[in-house]
């Protein structure tokens, strides 16, 4: 599904990955833990195809794509970003819509709707809410309002960028549950996150990036019981 | 009678002038949402709008044909002004793009002063020189023209932002860059698209009052900075404050330089932008985003 290869990036001067390369498979859940500034956003907005890498490169579902940036998005990636990065004064319906973006504009995909449906049957509260301006709703709608955006493009590939930040635990519960639902359907997923407890519990493998490399890489059982892992990110 | 009459009849020169600064307005806030940026270019846009009007019409018997390609021709002005000034930009900034657009303006007055001369232009009305008797009242017919187009046009862009998913990418681009690049948004494209709308809101202005008033190269900076204020008054960004900005200033200036003097007509507008900034910064309509983090 996703083939990031020996990929460095950066911002100007500074560099900020190093020769990272990781894989998710079709269908795989995958997540990268790792502290506050190992490059993890850094390296999902590469994959966006936000940021151009200055080396190496980025495959999806087996074809190049380290220059097509734009192609990415709205056709098969999608990314929840950090912060959630709602459209705050548009309404919920909206900011969905917008999700949909490439499907209708500038042609009109009718199935459209019936994503939408989708992602109000999984999120019920955002039916309530959806004539509500986004920037009023909850953290924790936001994300849900951030993660239905995502969807609504049909992505094969979902990017989530530590959902859980600045939530309350029972929020973060919550979103949880959707992601490993989201995963159980057949999506393939990668999830940056510094929560690396629960990132591990909800994927099938993880990376540890630290200052832009990645220093390991294991199924989630062995990186949860992994003592050096358990003393550095898991708090234990 | 006679001065519920003279009431009127300023109330029909406020609106009618009142229409103007809104379209001007509407420019400023069109492109406001899109960059964060004021584009002081927006002004000579109106006398371009005008002066390339009487232009065309000397090849064009219809007055209703000619100003309309003059809009249009403004709009793609407007779209290439884009191209090649602000896209350029490496890093850019609200304020880089704002004191660009100065220099813009300059540039733009300079050509319109070369090509199209230093004359003063005018051409008749959309019906001639017809005016219209009403309750005492004696207008123009040409004013219910700059209302009624006026009032199309902000229709039209109400549903365009409101129903269109292209005006929608706009407000999402305008709301967070990043965030509509990740749905698929180009969000140079929805820049380009807001001067674009800028330009013809801008261009339309000054092809429907030059009837009234006619037009010349220099005037840009004043339809620019009546325009900003009323932009101001209004709430900056908001396309009702635009309306209610341009009314509120045209209406302002044609009571106030009749009751109190005819030579305060302009300061009238400095002085409601002074009076707006000291009092209440975000403008009638504005107000501050309320984001929840």
């Amino acid at each position: 599904m996703l083939e990031v290869n020996d990929l460095s990036a950066g911002y100007g001067n500074t560099q900020v990955l190093h020769h990272v390369s990781l894989h998710v498979a079709p269908g795989q859940s995958v997540c990268l833990i790792g502290a506050n500034g190992a490059g993890k956003t850094t390296l999902m907005r590469c994959i966006a195809g936000l940021l151009r890498p200055s080396a190496g490169r980025i495959a999806i579902s087996d074809s190049d794509m380290t220059a097509a940036a734009s192609a990415r998005l709205g056709f098969g990636v999608a990314l929840v970003p950090e912060g959630r990065r709602v459209f705050a004064p548009m309404s919920v319906r909206e900011n969905l819509e917008m999700g949909a973006f490439r499907r209708l504009w500038p042609r009109r995909d009718r199935t459209v709707a019936g994503d939408m449906a989708m992602v109000f049957d999984l999120f019920p509260r955002l039916w309530e809410r959806q004539k509500q301006p986004a920037g009023l709703l909850s953290g924790g709608e936001q994300q849900m309002l951030a993660i239905g955006r995502a969807l609504m493009s049909r992505p094969r590939l979902l990017l989530l960028d530590e959902p859980s930040m600045g939530l309350a635990p029972r929020v973060v519960q919550e979103i949880f549950v959707t992601i490993r639902r989201l995963n159980a359907e057949g999506m393939s997923i990668l999830l940056a996150e510094q929560n690396a407890n629960m990132a591990l519990r909800s994927a099938a493998r993880g990376y540890v990036l630290a200052e832009g490399e990645i220093v390991r890489v294991a199924e989630s059982s062995v990186l949860v019981s992994d003592p050096s892992v358990r003393a550095a990110y898991l708090g234990l | 009678m006679q001065t519920s009459s003279a009431f009127l009849q300023l109330l029909v020169a406020g609106i009618s002038t009142g229409s103007i600064y809104a379209l001007i307005a509407l420019g400023f806030n069109v492109v406001f949402k899109s960059t964060g940026a004021m584009n002081f270019a927006q002004g000579e846009w109106v006398v371009m709008g005008g002066m390339i009007s009487a232009l065309l019409l000397g090849t064009f018997s219809s007055v209703g044909v000619a100003c309309l390609l003059a809009v249009l021709l403004v709009a793609i002005f407007g779209l290439l002004s884009e191209r090649l000034v602000i896209r350029p930009l490496r890093h850019p900034t609200a304020l880089l793009i704002t004191l660009v657009s100065i220099g813009l303006s300059i540039c733009t007055r300079s050509f319109v002063m070369l090509t199209l001369g230093k004359k003063p232009v005018g051409y008749p009305g959309f019906s001639g020189a017809t005016t219209i008797s009403l309750g005492g009242v004696t207008f123009q017919a040409q004013t219910l023209w700059i209302v009624g187009l006026t009032l199309a046009f902000l229709v039209i862009m109400h549903f365009f932002f409101e129903r269109s998913m292209l005006g929608k990418a706009l407000r999402a681009a305008a709301a967070d860059r990043e965030a509509a690049a990740i749905v698929g948004v180009r969000v140079e494209t929805t820049i380009l698209i807001s001067f674009g709308i800028a330009a013809f809101a801008g261009a339309l202005a000054g092809a429907i009052i030059t009837p009234l008033t006619l037009a010349s190269y220099d005037q840009g900076a004043m339809f620019g900075f009546k325009g900003f204020s009323a932009a101001m008054l209004g709430g900056v960004g908001s396309l009702p404050g635009a309306v209610v900005g341009g009314l509120a200033l045209g209406l302002l200036e044609a009571f106030g330089s009749f009751y109190i003097s005819s030579d305060f007509k302009d300061a009238i507008a400095f002085a409601v932008l002074l009076l707006i900034l000291f009092v209440r910064p975000s403008g009638l309509l504005g107000r501050a985003d309320v984001v929840k983090v």
